[in-house]
C-alpha cells in the first residue's frame, strides 16, 4: 500500500473541513466503534458518520454487525443517505435470511483512500471476530481509532473492571488493539444528565486500568444539552414508535 | 443490584430467572433469543449454575424435564421453529405435572419463516401446542420490565400449580432495551414433596412419569389436572384495562402489539373516538371476564396481533360473538403501524355511524 496515496487522499478530505473545530477529537480515517453487545455502538457509529459528513469529510458507513439482525445501522439507511453518508452493509441486513455475512466491499473500502470509513461492529468478542480477517489491512492504515463503547448501566459491564474484561476478550477476537473509549453510559429514556456524571469515576478508572483514553462522552441529544462539559458528543437515536 | 439497568429484554428473562432461582438452564441457539442463552452462559458458571447448550432443542426440552423431576427451577428458550421441536417434550412435562418454563422468542412463520417479530404462535401456546388434552400458562410481557416480572411470576405459579409455564414474547421485546428494575433474589421456594430427591430410606419412592396404560387411570389423571385448570382460570388471568371506563371500541392486543394500540388509542382519543384497550398479560388463561363485560356497551371490538389473526377467536368465545371482532393485524415479521391501527378504530367508529 502506497502510503503518499493516503497522505493525499486525507488532504483531499480535510481540505473541505468548514466544521471540524466541532469535531471530539481530529478524526481518522478508519474509525471501529466495538464493545458489549447493547453498548450502543450503531447509534454512535450512525451519529459519528454523519457527524463526519457534516464537517467536510466524504464518509461511508460499514455496517458489520454479523451478529444481531435487529436495530441495527441499515435502520437509519434513509437519514444516513441524506446526510451524504454511504452505506456499506451486509448483504442480507434487514432481509429475511439470517446469514452472517461480511460485505466485500468492505475490503475496497479499506484500501482505497479516499473516503473516511466508520466501521459498526458486531457486539462482544462473537461480533469482533469479522475484524479479524482485516486485521492487517486495518493496521497497516497509518490513521486508525478502534473505540470501545462502554455502558456503565448495563448489567454485565457495571464496573471498570468487567468493562476491562470486554476490552480484552474483544481485543483478542479481532487483533486489533483499543486507541480509546467511549462512554456511552445510559438508562434509554429514563436517562437524567446524573445518569451521565456518575459514571465519569468509573470512566477514569478504566482510562486507567487500560491506558487507553476516554475520548468522549455520549448522550442522547436533549440530555447532552442538560450537560456542561464541551467533551460531550450528542446523539440522535434511531427512530421508534412502540 | 436495586438500581436500574439498562437491559435487552432477553438478558432481563435470563436475570430475572436466575434470581427466581433457576440454576438450571438448557437451550439450543436461535434468532432472536440468543441473548438469552448468551447470558446464561456468561453468567451460570459465576454462580454455581449450569449452562448446557444441547445437541438439539429436543435434547434441551428433555433435560428441563429431567431437572424439574428432581424438583429445581429450570428452564429453556428458544424461538418459534425451536418450540415446534419441544413440543413432544412440553406435553410429557404437562402429562408428568412438572413445572418449569419455556421462553418463545416469537418469529415469524409457519417453517422456518423469518427472523423478524411474530405472534403467530398463539394457537400453539394457549391451546396445547403438543399432543393430548392439556394447557401451559402463558404470560406475554409487553416491556422489559415485564419481561423480568413475568418471568419471576411464571416459575412460582408454574410450582404452585405443577403445570409448565411459557413465556411468550416476540423478536422485537427481546432484542428492544429499557432500563429496568430487577426483582430481589428469591430465597423462599415451595415444597416439591413429589421430586426425585432420593427416598433417603424415610419415605415411599416417588414417580414422575406420563405413561398411564390403563385408561381408568389416565383418565383420573386427565380429570384431576383440569380441575386445576379450573382454579388457574378462576384466580391467575391477568390483565391491564386502558381506558376502558367510557370506551365505545375496545382494542384488545397483547405483548408489542398492545404497546402499538395504547398509542392508537390515544390518538383516536384525541380525535374525540372513545377507544379503550385491554391488554391480556395472561392468554392462557384468557382474561375473559373484562371482555365478555364490555360487550355489553361497546360496539365492538379489534383484535391487533402480529399473525394472520389468532387471538380473535379467543375474544368472540369470551363475548359469545355478542359484537363484531374486527382484525387488525400484520404478518411475517412486520409490526403493524399506530396508524394502521387508528385506521382500524376509525373504521368501527365510522361504520356504526352510517
Amino acid at each position: 500500500m502506497p502510503k503518499d496515496n493516503y497522505a493525499d487522499s486525507t488532504k483531499a478530505a480535510a481540505s473541505h473541513d468548514a466544521s471540524k473545530a466541532s469535531l471530539p477529537h481530529c478524526p481518522k480515517r478508519v474509525t471501529i466503534i466495538s464493545g458489549h453487545f447493547g453498548s450502543g455502538k450503531t447509534n454512535i457509529a450512525v451519529n459519528y458518520a454523519m457527524h463526519l459528513c457534516k464537517a467536510g469529510y466524504k464518509t461511508a458507513l460499514a455496517d458489520l454487525d454479523t451478529v444481531n439482525p435487529y436495530f441495527r445501522a441499515k435502520d437509519s439507511e434513509n437519514e444516513l443517505t441524506s446526510a451524504g453518508v454511504r452505506v456499506v452493509s451486509v448483504n442480507f441486513a434487514n432481509t429475511n435470511a439470517d446469514i452472517p455475512s461480511v460485505p466485500a466491499e468492505i475490503y475496497s473500502l479499506l484500501r482505497s483512500k479516499d473516503e473516511y470509513a466508520v466501521l459498526d461492529v458486531g457486539g462482544d468478542d462473537m461480533g469482533a471476530y469479522v475484524l479479524g480477517g482485516m486485521a492487517q489491512l486495518v493496521k497497516n492504515e497509518n490513521s486508525f481509532e478502534h473505540f470501545f463503547v462502554v455502558n456503565f448501566c448495563r448489567p454485565l459491564t457495571p464496573t471498570a473492571e468487567e468493562a476491562a474484561e470486554y476490552m480484552k476478550e474483544i481485543e483478542l477476537a479481532c487483533k486489533i488493539p483499543f486507541t480509546g473509549i467511549i462512554n456511552n453510559s445510559n438508562l434509554g429514556e429514563e436517562t437524567t444528565p446524573e445518569t451521565v456524571l456518575v459514571t465519569a469515576e468509573k470512566a477514569a478508572l478504566l482510562e486507567k486500568m487500560t491506558g487507553k483514553r476516554i475520548v468522549m462522552t455520549t448522550a442522547e441529544t436533549g440530555v447532552a444539552a442538560q450537560i456542561k462539559d464541551e467533551n460531550i458528543f450528542p446523539l440522535e437515536l434511531q427512530k421508534k414508535y412502540w | 443490584m436495586s438500581e436500574k439497568v439498562l437491559m435487552k429484554g432477553n438478558e432481563a428473562i435470563a436475570e430475572a430467572a436466575i434470581r427466581a432461582g433457576c440454576r438450571h438452564y438448557f437451550g439450543y441457539p436461535i434468532t432472536p433469543q440468543t441473548e438469552l442463552a448468551a447470558y446464561m452462559a456468561k453468567r451460570m458458571p459465576k454462580i454455581g449454575g449450569v449452562f448446557l447448550q444441547a445437541e438439539s432443542e429436543i435434547a434441551a426440552i428433555n433435560m428441563v424435564y429431567g431437572v424439574s423431576s428432581a424438583g429445581k427451577r429450570v428452564m429453556t428458550s428458544s424461538s418459534s421453529p425451536g418450540i415446534s421441536l419441544k413440543q413432544e417434550g412440553i406435553s410429557y412435562m404437562a402429562g408428568a405435572d412438572l413445572p418449569g418454563l419455556i421462553v418463545n422468542v416469537q418469529r415469524g412463520g409457519p417453517g422456518l419463516g423469518g427472523i423478524q417479530p411474530s405472534q403467530s404462535d398463539y394457537f400453539q401456546a394457549t391451546k396445547g401446542g403438543g399432543h393430548g388434552d392439556y394447557h401451559l400458562i402463558v404470560l406475554t410481557p409487553a416491556s422489559v420490565q415485564e419481561m423480568a416480572d413475568l418471568t419471576s411470576l411464571a416459575f412460582d405459579l408454574s410450582d404452585k400449580y405443577r403445570v409448565p409455564a411459557m413465556l411468550l414474547a416476540d423478536g422485537t421485546l427481546g432484542q428492544m432495551m429499557e432500563p429496568v428494575m430487577l426483582p430481589e433474589p428469591q430465597t423462599e421456594f415451595p415444597e416439591k414433596p413429589w421430586a426425585l430427591t432420593g427416598t433417603k430410606m424415610q419415605r415411599k419412592h416417588n414417580i414422575v412419569n406420563s405413561l398411564y396404560l390403563s385408561p381408568e387411570e389416565l383418565e383420573r389423571t386427565n380429570i384431576e389436572r383440569f380441575e386445576r385448570y379450573e382454579k388457574i382460570k378462576a384466580n391467575e388471568a391477568r390483565y391491564e384495562s386502558f381506558m376502558t371506563e367510557d370506551a365505545e371500541i375496545c382494542v384488545v392486543a397483547f405483548g408489542i402489539a398492545a404497546r402499538i394500540s395504547k398509542n392508537a388509542v390515544i390518538a383516536a382519543r384525541k380525535e374525540g373516538i372513545k377507544a379503550g384497550l385491554i391488554r391480556p398479560i395472561t392468554v392462557w388463561p384468557f382474561p375473559e371476564k373484562p371482555i365478555a363485560e364490555l360487550s355489553h356497551r361497546v360496539k365492538g371490538f379489534i383484535s391487533v396481533e402480529l399473525s394472520m389473526g389468532q387471538m380473535t377467536e379467543d375474544i368472540q368465545l369470551a363475548q359469545h360473538c355478542l359484537r363484531p371482532t374486527m382484525l387488525c393485524s400484520r404478518a411475517g415479521g412486520i409490526i403493524p403501524s399506530p396508524d394502521e391501527v387508528l385506521g382500524a378504530i376509525r373504521k368501527m367508529q365510522g361504520g356504526n355511524q352510517s
